[in-house]
């Protein structure tokens, strides 16, 4: 299992717990959770540059929107980044951060509407954060009834390139069981989680006049397979000898008994009908 | 003692059988493949027919064939497949003259030269007459795309060479025949005049001087109106043409250089006009217009004048003009006279002299003559004999002669779109198929000349008839299925819209069906086909219903023209019904659900975002119903960058009555940003392909559950830039990124970028991975990816009390709205060759192992082990990973000449392969097309479900008798030494 982790190293680096507000200690990738219904902005702002970074930063906001059922999108929650734009003209988005909207009353209404339903809670993000919504907005739904907790758990992945969204994954944290059941949040809180995530670089093809791959497996260099027992190795032939000689015993013994010979040879052609 | 003596015996025999040989035999060609050629509609057809020695005809054809026929029998001599994008503009025969008498000897040898014009008039080229080799090419300088025009004038002579004059791209060559070089140094002056439009409403004429090329004079003149493009050119001086309303002729003079317009309205000549249409045949002095489904003939006289000479009411073909004795010209045309054809040559000044009038019984399932190409022959008694090469609709070239059908080809084989199985009819009881054809005897002969063939006993004659009855053996083309699922039929719909059922055994035609036959609706003229689908395939219930597909089709060639359903008959080729749906097709989606005769419910999307659930009956509706909820589909918009989700909404109940009708809503949309990636190809997963092995057993013991879910789709994208031909960018402006999207929830669950890399991608899709294939602009190199993917969440099953216990997830229900635990493996390698299409094998029961199967670029199919594509393979595998069967990794695929199962065949044009599984698990069928069908049967793991075709029963006979008699012998011989023993 050790093995797989690399493969998630790039998306499950940061994912925030509630109300926990995390140091910006990476760089690239950062997720922070916003806040309770009815809080306003969690956020503190955290503009301090770096020294060894000649790219410079600067802040962007955009909304995400949701809709409940076939209902028209309204405001929802704010994201908040960084966007550094790098030195050979590439954007990032770094520091981001979230501040949901809680539900009002008439919208808590209305998902208790959806839930009974069972009928799809979608969410919205514009395509391009500098110049919203882009080109179009990108669209994410999921079933009502796969949201309530104890609160409401909602996980976000937000995968980018540059400044654009190109695609949101949006469910709650864990599995959907199936048929879904409808139940009631709890508390009517989001506990929101955030990931994003860029595309991964592709290995380059090996070409093997070098050893390339050697880091990959850690047993590399050629260990020999751990030497197997002298049984385990060689039962299969023991079995047979064993039972060939337990057979000659009781021959041998038979012999003596009745003194006669020649049934030693038929003995040993049974042995080698055995062997076979 | 003797149990053992057999036993070991027997044990030897089933050894000797068992080494079944992995790659063709010499002599096992053409036993379970076949091969056929074709070459495509015929758009010229140029005869040959002067010389005493094989009468051929030269043809050009929309697959960009060119080739030579046998006029006899109506085989091909050769042919060239020229590349997709090099279309054939225009075909002519030149003789090629010797220039001077250095050249007489080598000059005398050959009879002539095909000429090819294509590439918009860009490329000429010269093919040796006799044998097809290309005798010279010539690339001419093109500025612009336009019409392009190919004419060997024979009354133009420069030097005893006749030059070929080409226009194209704005240009117009002179071109020697000899060589292909451009013609500069003719010594007699002429003229030649040549009319052009400018902007479609402006005249011009150039008098060109043929010795050098000089425009000597240039006129033009301005029609208000504009042109509308199509032109017939009555006479030499004279050009008719249509306006832009279509409503207008004009007859345009260019007589010494001056232009002059004449305008006739068509009203004028017959009663309510529509839009009128010109018809391409030359006939001098007379123009062939199309008004309201009728072809009239009208006159060019004198002045400019026009006059209705004849009408033909059908639809009718014509040919170009040809001369024939004594100053005439005659002309050829077809139309239809019920099931017959009705063939006229007539004199072009006369059109009351029919010089041939022939009526021959057609196939309804031809259609309509498309195209009519005529030759005149000398018969015995001096008189004019005729001989008419006819294009139908459904693509098919026949000659006729004498009233009757020399030859046929089945040329719309040659364009095939969409390809499915279907099975054969059960044989029944009491009526057997199979005759007893064999006594015992001839039984036993067989089987010894087999058992002297594998004793290497076999004199060559008895080789040839083991061979033969090889061939002819076990009814492998019979019309009934069979245990192994061997015999199929493969049902290939064309771009013609015809159907075509071909046998898998010998690959003849079963059954076809021209699905716009002329007895069809006036309301949808001309449907398209675009896909088939297994509509009914009764395997369970409904046994006594015939299989049928649904064949979906167009009205036009817009995407929003109303659509067309066909369901077909597969036993009989019959149609059972057809209807217009009234909607356009945008998508058709086979449901997993079938109604109680087995049925397949299917969705069908139109443009305006509503799906139509089909067949449209109260049962499919309440299954729908039930699974409403969990019905989605995805749209890709290429053009957009957009890839949108869809959900069921609600009955359509609101805007129409149609109780079948749905609206959909939007779930999710992936949005490409349009200045960085641009989607190049999209696939999913079969949908009736089967897994058997969900797990896959690492050699740590250790397990890996494979992530299998229909709902995955993988997308390519590559910069804009980089959209284009492999070469055309730097490796730091191109970028190739591959995304799998779970089309459900729109989740990208793995996205890989690749750097410096470019399309075209060619990818296949099966099981938990896709290999994908793409160009490399660092390494220069193609590459080859495989992405395996893995489901972590029932990771923990590995627990064997768990499994006992039942505390597994493993039958839980998986939803996709759990948010998805996997991982990916990926890795790469380098691939020698471009690719065509990618496949993969097919088996009933998914236990066999797969094989890739690469089409590769020389038009041949390669069939690549999936253990090459495997992310596990390391440089030094561990010896438990080699005995896995897990190879050392190398940085490119091996192509393995062996591993051609086209063997020395080529299919020209590949454009597809289909593979279907057979009813032995071992063996899967695999179909490839494009200008030629290829048929082969695989064993990707051997056939170690099945004897092989030559197992020597008599052999296996023989043994058991010897074991039989010796165990009687050592018998009787151990019972009397036993008595011996006992008197002792």
């Amino acid at each position: 299992m050790a093995k797989l982790t690399p493969f998630f190293f790039l998306s499950s680096l940061i994912i925030s717990s509630s109300l926990a507000f995390q140091s910006d200690v990476d760089d690239h990738e950062f997720g922070l959770e916003g806040a309770k219904p009815q809080s306003t902005q969690q956020q503190t702002p955290t503009t301090r540059k770096r020294y060894s970074d000649p790219d410079s930063d600067s802040k962007v906001q955009f909304s995400l929107e949701h809709a409940f059922g076939d209902s028209d999108f309204s405001p929802a929650g704010t994201f908040s980044a960084r966007l550094k734009s790098w030195s050979h003209g590439g954007k990032t988005l770094t520091k981001l951060r979230f501040s949901r909207n809680g539900f009002s009353d008439e919208e808590k209404d209305t998902f208790k509407n959806l839930l009974k339903g069972d009928d799809f809670y979608r969410i919205r993000l514009p395509s391009n954060v500098i110049s919203p919504p882009g080109k179009e907005f990108v669209v994410a739904s999921v079933r009502a009834r796969c949201l309530p907790r104890d609160g409401l758990d909602e996980h976000f992945v937000i995968h980018m390139e540059g400044a654009n969204v190109l695609a949101l994954s949006y469910g709650s944290l864990g599995a959907c069981q199936y048929p879904r059941q409808f139940k009631l949040p709890a508390k009517w809180s989001f506990n929101s989680h955030t990931i994003l995530k860029s595309s991964e670089q592709a290995p380059r093809t090996p070409i093997f006049t070098e050893e390339v791959l050697g880091g990959e497996n850690a047993d590399g260099e050629v260990e020999p397979p751990p030497e197997r027992s002298f049984w385990a190795k060689y039962w299969m032939y023991l079995i047979p000898v064993g039972l060939v000689v337990m057979n000659a015993v009781t021959q041998a013994t038979n012999m003596a008994e009745e003194q006669t010979g020649g049934q030693a040879g038929g003995s040993q052609v049974q042995q080698s009908a055995r062997r076979r | 003692m003797a149990m053992a003596i057999k036993a070991s015996l027997l044990l030897l025999v089933f050894l000797s059988s068992a080494i079944v040989s992995f790659s063709l035999y010499e002599d096992q060609v053409g036993l379970m493949d076949w091969h056929q050629r074709y070459i495509g509609k015929v758009k010229h057809a140029v005869f040959h027919t002067q010389k005493a020695g094989r009468k051929r005809v030269i043809v050009s054809t929309e697959e960009n064939v060119v080739a030579s026929l046998d006029l006899r029998h109506g085989e091909i001599f050769w042919r060239h497949v020229l590349g997709t994008n090099d279309a054939i503009d225009g075909v002519e025969i030149a003789l090629g003259k010797c220039r001077n008498h250095l050249h007489y000897m080598w000059c005398s040898a050959i009879s002539g030269y095909v000429i090819t014009l294509s590439s918009q008039g860009s490329t000429l080229r010269a093919w040796n007459l006799p044998d097809g080799q290309m005798v010279w090419e010539t690339s001419l300088h093109s500025a612009q795309i336009s019409k392009s025009l190919l004419s060997v004038p024979i009354n133009l002579k420069v030097d005893k060479d006749y030059p070929i004059l080409a226009f194209g791209g704005g240009y117009l060559h002179a071109v020697s025949a000899i060589d292909g070089e451009r013609v500069l140094q003719p010594p007699e002056s002429s003229i030649i005049y040549v009319l052009g439009f400018l902007h479609s409403s402006e005249a011009v004429v150039y008098q060109i001087d043929s010795k050098t090329g000089e425009v000597v004079a240039e006129k033009s003149m301005v029609f208000p109106d504009g042109f509308s493009g199509a032109v017939s050119s009555v006479s030499s001086d004279k050009i008719v043409v249509l306006d832009s309303t279509r409503s207008i002729l004009v007859t345009i003079g260019f007589l010494d250089g001056d232009i002059s317009f004449q305008k006739t309205p068509v009203s004028d000549l017959v009663e309510d006009s529509g839009n009128a249409e010109i018809l391409s045949p030359l006939l001098s002095n007379m123009v062939a217009v199309k008004v309201n489904r009728r072809t009239i003939f009208v006159r060019v006289g004198g002045e400019g004048k026009l006059e209705v000479v004849d009408s033909l009411s059908d639809e009718t073909a014509m040919s170009v003009s040809l001369p024939v004795a004594d100053d005439q010209v005659a002309f050829a045309s077809a139309h239809h006279e019920g099931s017959k054809i009705q063939l006229m040559v007539k004199l072009v000044d006369d059109l009351e002299t029919v010089l041939l009038r022939e009526s021959i019984e057609m196939d309804q399932h031809r259609g309509r003559v498309d195209k009519v190409f005529i030759n005149n022959y000398i018969k015995t008694d001096m008189s004019n004999g005729f001989r008419a090469l006819i294009v139908m609709e459904d693509h098919s070239l026949l000659l006729l002669q004498q009233g009757a059908i020399v030859w046929s080809r089945e040329e719309g084989l040659a364009s095939v779109t969409d390809v499915t199985t279907a099975e054969l009819p059960v044989e029944k009881d009491g009526v057997s198929v199979a005759k007893v054809e064999h006594t015992l005897v001839d039984w036993l002969k067989g089987h010894m000349l087999k058992l002297k063939g594998s004793l290497l006993l076999a004199s060559p004659e008895d080789v040839a008839a083991i061979q033969e009855m090889r061939m002819k053996s076990s009814g492998r083309s019979k019309l009934t299925r069979d245990h192994n699922g061997f015999r199929k039929l493969f049902i290939a719909l064309t771009r013609a819209g015809k159907l075509f059922a071909l046998h898998t055994g010998d690959g003849r035609i079963v059954w076809s069906m021209l699905l716009n036959s002329p007895s069809k609706s006036e309301a949808c003229e001309r449907p398209s086909g675009i896909s088939l689908y297994q509509w009914q395939v009764p395997h369970h219930h409904a046994m006594d219903e015939n299989p049928s597909v649904l064949v979906v089709g167009r009205c036009g060639s817009d995407s929003s023209a109303p659509g067309v359903l066909s369901f077909v008959d597969v036993y009989t080729g019959k149609e059972i019904s057809s209807s217009d749906i009234g909607h356009s097709v945008v998508r058709v989606m086979p449901l997993p659900f079938t109604d109680s005769t087995e049925q397949r419910l299917h969705l069908i999307a139109d443009t305006e975002g509503h799906v139509h659930l089909y067949p449209k009956t109260s049962e499919a509706l309440s299954i729908f119903q039930r699974e409403f909820q969990n019905v989605y589909w995805y749209t890709v918009e290429g053009d957009d960058g957009i890839i949108r989700g869809h959900g069921m909404k609600s009955s359509c109940a609101g805007e129409t009555a149609d109780e079948y009708c749905f609206t959909t809503k939007e779930l999710w949309t992936v949005v490409f940003p349009s200045e960085s990636e641009k989607i190049i190809s999209t696939l999913t997963r079969k949908p009736n392909e089967v897994v058997h092995t969900q797990a896959k057993v690492n050699t740590d013991q250790d397990l890996l559950y494979k992530y299998v879910s229909r709902n995955l789709l993988f997308v390519a994208t590559v910069s804009p830039k980089g959209a284009g031909e492999i070469g055309s960018v730097t490796p730091e402006e191109s970028a190739l990124v591959v995304y799998l999207i779970d089309t459900i929830t729109g989740r990208i669950l793995h996205r890989l970028s690749h750097q410096g890399c470019q399309g075209p991608v060619h990818a296949v899709f099966s099981e938990n991975w896709v290999v994908y294939h793409y160009f490399n602009l660092r390494a220069h190199k193609y590459e080859v990816t495989v992405v395996e993917i893995y489901d972590q969440s029932r990771a923990e099953n590995k627990n064997v009390w768990k499994l006992v216990l039942g505390k597994h997830n493993l039958t839980a229900p998986i939803s996709s709205y759990s948010r998805p635990e996997m991982f990916t493996k990926s890795q790469s390698y380098f691939f020698a060759q471009s690719v065509k299409t990618i496949a993969v094998t097919s088996t009933a029961k998914g236990i066999t192992s797969k094989q890739l199967l690469i089409g590769t670029i020389g038009d041949q199919i390669l069939a690549l082990d999936k253990r090459f594509v495997d992310p596990r393979r390391t440089l030094n595998p561990s010896q438990a990973e080699k005995e896995e069967g897990i190879i050392p990794l190398t940085d490119s695929l091996p192509i393995i000449p062996q591993s051609y199962i086209t063997h020395s065949l080529k299919v020209e044009g590949l454009r597809g392969i289909v593979t279907a599984p057979a009813k032995l698990e071992s063996t899967t069928h695999v179909f490839a097309y494009g200008v030629d069908l290829f048929y082969t049967r695989l064993a990707p793991s051997k056939t170690y479900d099945s004897l092989a075709d030559d197992f020597s029963y008599a052999l296996l006979l023989i043994t058991i008798v010897a074991l039989v008699a010796a165990i009687y012998i050592t018998w009787v011989i151990s019972e009397k030494k036993e008595l011996s023993e006992k008197w002792r």
